[in-house]
């Protein structure tokens, strides 16, 4: 491989990261900035007894957050190995 | 352990279960012993010595005179454990002792720290860990001074690291003081030294591999004192074993209790106590929705940039270890914050809801004034009831607590063995002190590290080094210890300042040095001077009674200070020369998990 493949390897190794970053950073901000904003009207529904907002803010986005990292090393994990980077 | 020598990291899954059996043995052993009559005193000073007993053992046990070791565990902790220690280190005082009381009083606004401190994480996890992790740097100022080179850099960032740290280290310390106060029965300026004394025997001899250790020790004390009460109150309630998904009705019925004993202010406010004035669900008054989102995101963007959180990540083997510590990391963090808001309810049920024996308001104020946990708390000065409407009975508004004592009061208010509540003060211990542990040594890493040895005496042999390192650790410690025992600010406030130094002057220089290539010296010098400046400017305007601008208050001065550090930070880098091939291609190489690291071992 020349010197030229390899960077342009690690060009799209990059892009895809940054891809995989971008849509973890969207989902980030609407469930960290989005729903609390909405908590209000939220609370209108009820969800397993829970006002849903309130639900949401004490429970839902934190475990939305919990997946979201899970995911995202599953994915990323999926791309370092497409690259061959995943070698310990 | 001696039969274990250097063999440790092999052993370490039986090490924790047979330490995990013992601890949950002692707490037996502790119940057996309150039946058999033993003093509720006694039993609360055995909990809080044994575990720091054993803390202190683990700390003796790990001491080092190798920088590696010393600096970054030799960066062999596993990631599941880093995930452990790194939720001890996090989860402080604050989070143990005082989020809860700050939902039960503060209601919609306060969970605005839950959604930051758990959603930091997904910005610790996409945009600096396993970056930083790459790297190979010992502490956060490395990275700057590496990436950006230069001494003057590095100096910024360890200003604002020192600044940031230490205010977080002093509302720890002031925790532990509170804590050792209440369960050793000692004035609170000699449980400020106490705590002190139980943080630096964890962290002085075995610096990093030490205090990795005692973390997840003190992480497995802290979540089994945090969950077996509410889990208990919860059952006894009729919510059932897991109350997180039940108590759904006990939030609804909030409203209703709202309504029943309505939410007014005092007729004559007890300072330093607090009544419910906050409707529990949702939000209210002006700005209720942006004050939320504005703390939110100071919290989460000082997550990101907290170096005694950062250079856990560095203790890992690998990156792809690096990321999936940050996993676990936030998988155990979670696990106490999605707790805090059912405790908050379920206590605040405790005492509302007239059909509960525990219930008091709405009863007779002589027969409230009778119970044990009533005069216990108020005998330290944490809590009154004052029948100011002089109707005999005693109302919302007559019954003032600290916000701080609603986790360790728990135990007593739903009417829990003594044995639970000396698990909750080890709880309390064991978070203030191993966060206080981590913070301390950030602080005296950065100033041993790259203040002494990299800038000042470049030279300076081993030995030397880890001397220095231990002397910053002692020293910073006690003035630590002085400012905590002035009792300046509550616990939650400095903990929130502590984030919005940090997300103020670190954030943007951290998470564009690996993002933006095109990032120079200047820039981020500007980025961190106008930060870290106008945050401190805005907190000293309204701190001294300047008006908020768009209620923007002095728990949230972070949002000043980030929009002045990224707008300075990027004009100042575009009106300057890019960096260099070098600085570029080492940003090209951080980017890429595989390969060596950019800072070599031992630098």
């Amino acid at each position: 491989m020349s010197a030229n493949d390899a960077e342009s390897a690690k060009d799209r190794y990059w892009a895809k990261t940054r891809n995989l970053t971008i849509v973890v950073l969207v989902l980030w901000a609407f469930f960290s900035l989005v729903i609390p904003w909405l908590v209000g009207p939220l609370n209108k529904f009820t969800f397993i007894g829970f006002p849903l907002g309130y639900y949401m803010i004490a429970q839902g986005s934190l475990i939305a957050f919990v997946v979201m990292i899970w995911v995202q090393n599953w994915r990323q994990d999926a791309i370092d190995d497409e690259f061959g980077y995943g070698e310990e | 352990m001696a039969l274990m020598q250097g063999r440790f990291i092999d052993n370490i899954g039986r090490v924790y279960t047979i330490y995990t059996g013992g601890f949950l043995a002692f707490i037996i052993l502790m119940a057996i012993l309150e039946q058999l009559g033993v003093g509720a005193d006694t039993i609360g000073i055995l909990f809080v010595a044994f575990t720091i007993a054993i803390y202190a053992i683990i700390g003796w046990l790990s001491r080092t005179m190798e920088v590696d070791a010393y600096y970054v565990a030799g960066r062999q902790v596993p990631a599941v454990y880093n995930g452990m220690a790194t939720a001890a280190d996090w989860m402080s005082g604050a989070s143990f002792v005082a989020l809860a009381g700050g939902v039960y009083f503060g209601g919609y606004g306060y969970m605005a720290f839950i959604v930051g401190w758990t959603g930091g994480y997904v910005l610790v996890n996409s945009l600096m860990a396993p970056y930083l992790r790459k790297f190979g740097c010992y502490t956060v100022p490395d990275f700057i001074g590496t990436r950006y080179g230069g001494n003057l850099a590095r100096l910024c960032a360890v200003i604002v690291l020192v600044v940031a740290s230490f205010t977080y280290v002093t509302a720890q310390i002031d925790a532990t003081g509170t804590i050792a106060a209440r369960a050793l029965h000692i004035p609170y300026h000699y449980g400020v030294w106490f705590g002190l004394l139980g943080i630096l025997l964890c962290s002085m001899l075995g610096g990093m591999r030490a205090v990795t250790w005692t973390q997840v020790a003190q992480y497995i004390v802290l979540i089994v004192a945090y969950l077996v009460p509410v889990i208990w109150m919860s059952n006894a309630q009729g919510f059932g074993v897991i109350p997180h998904f039940t108590y759904g009705e006990a939030a609804s019925s909030m409203t209703k209790f709202e309504a029943m004993y309505g939410l007014n202010p005092p007729l004559e406010a007890i300072k330093g106590l607090s009544v419910l004035t906050t409707p529990h669900t949702g939000p209210v008054g002006d700005y209720a929705e942006w004050k939320f989102v504005t703390l939110a995101l100071c919290m989460m963007a000082g997550t990101a940039s907290l170096p005694h959180i950062l250079m856990r990540y560095f203790t890992t083997p690998s990156v792809r270890s690096a990321r999936k510590s940050v996993a676990w990391s936030l998988l155990f963090i979670f696990m106490l914050y999605f707790t805090a808001p059912a405790l908050a309810t379920l206590t605040k049920l405790q005492l509302l809801d007239p059909s509960l024996p525990t219930a008091i308001i709405g009863k007779p104020f002589a027969e409230v004034a009778s119970l044990d946990w009533i005069r216990n708390w108020s005998d330290v000065g944490f809590l009154a009831i004052a029948d100011q409407n002089g109707d005999g009975i005693l109302q919302l508004n007559e019954f003032f607590m600290r916000p701080d004592i609603v986790v360790l009061a728990t135990p007593e208010i739903a009417g829990l063995p003594y044995v639970i509540s000396g698990l909750v003060a080890a709880g309390g211990m064991a978070a203030a002190m191993s966060t206080a542990d981590g913070l301390l040594l950030a602080i005296a890493n950065a100033l041993s590290h790259d203040l002494y040895y990299k800038m000042i005496d470049p030279k300076a042999d081993t030995a030397i080094r880890l001397v220095v390192a231990r002397v910053l650790l002692l020293g910073i410690g006690a003035l630590g210890a002085l400012i905590a025992s002035l009792q300046l600010t509550g616990i939650l406030g400095a903990v929130a300042w502590a984030f919005c130094f940090a997300c103020s002057g670190l954030f943007f220089p951290l998470a564009l040095g690996v993002w933006w290539k095109r990032a120079n010296r200047e820039g981020a010098v500007a980025g961190m001077v106008a930060g870290f400046g106008a945050g401190c400017l805005y907190l000293y305007y309204v701190y001294t009674g300047g008006t908020p601008w768009f209620g923007i208050d002095h728990l949230r001065f972070g949002i000043v200070g980030m929009a002045a550090s990224l707008i300075a930070m990027v004009v100042v880098t575009l009106m300057t020369p890019a960096p260099d091939e070098e600085i570029q291609r080492m940003v090209d190489e951080t980017r890429v998990p595989a390969g060596p690291p950019i800072l070599s071992a031992k630098h």
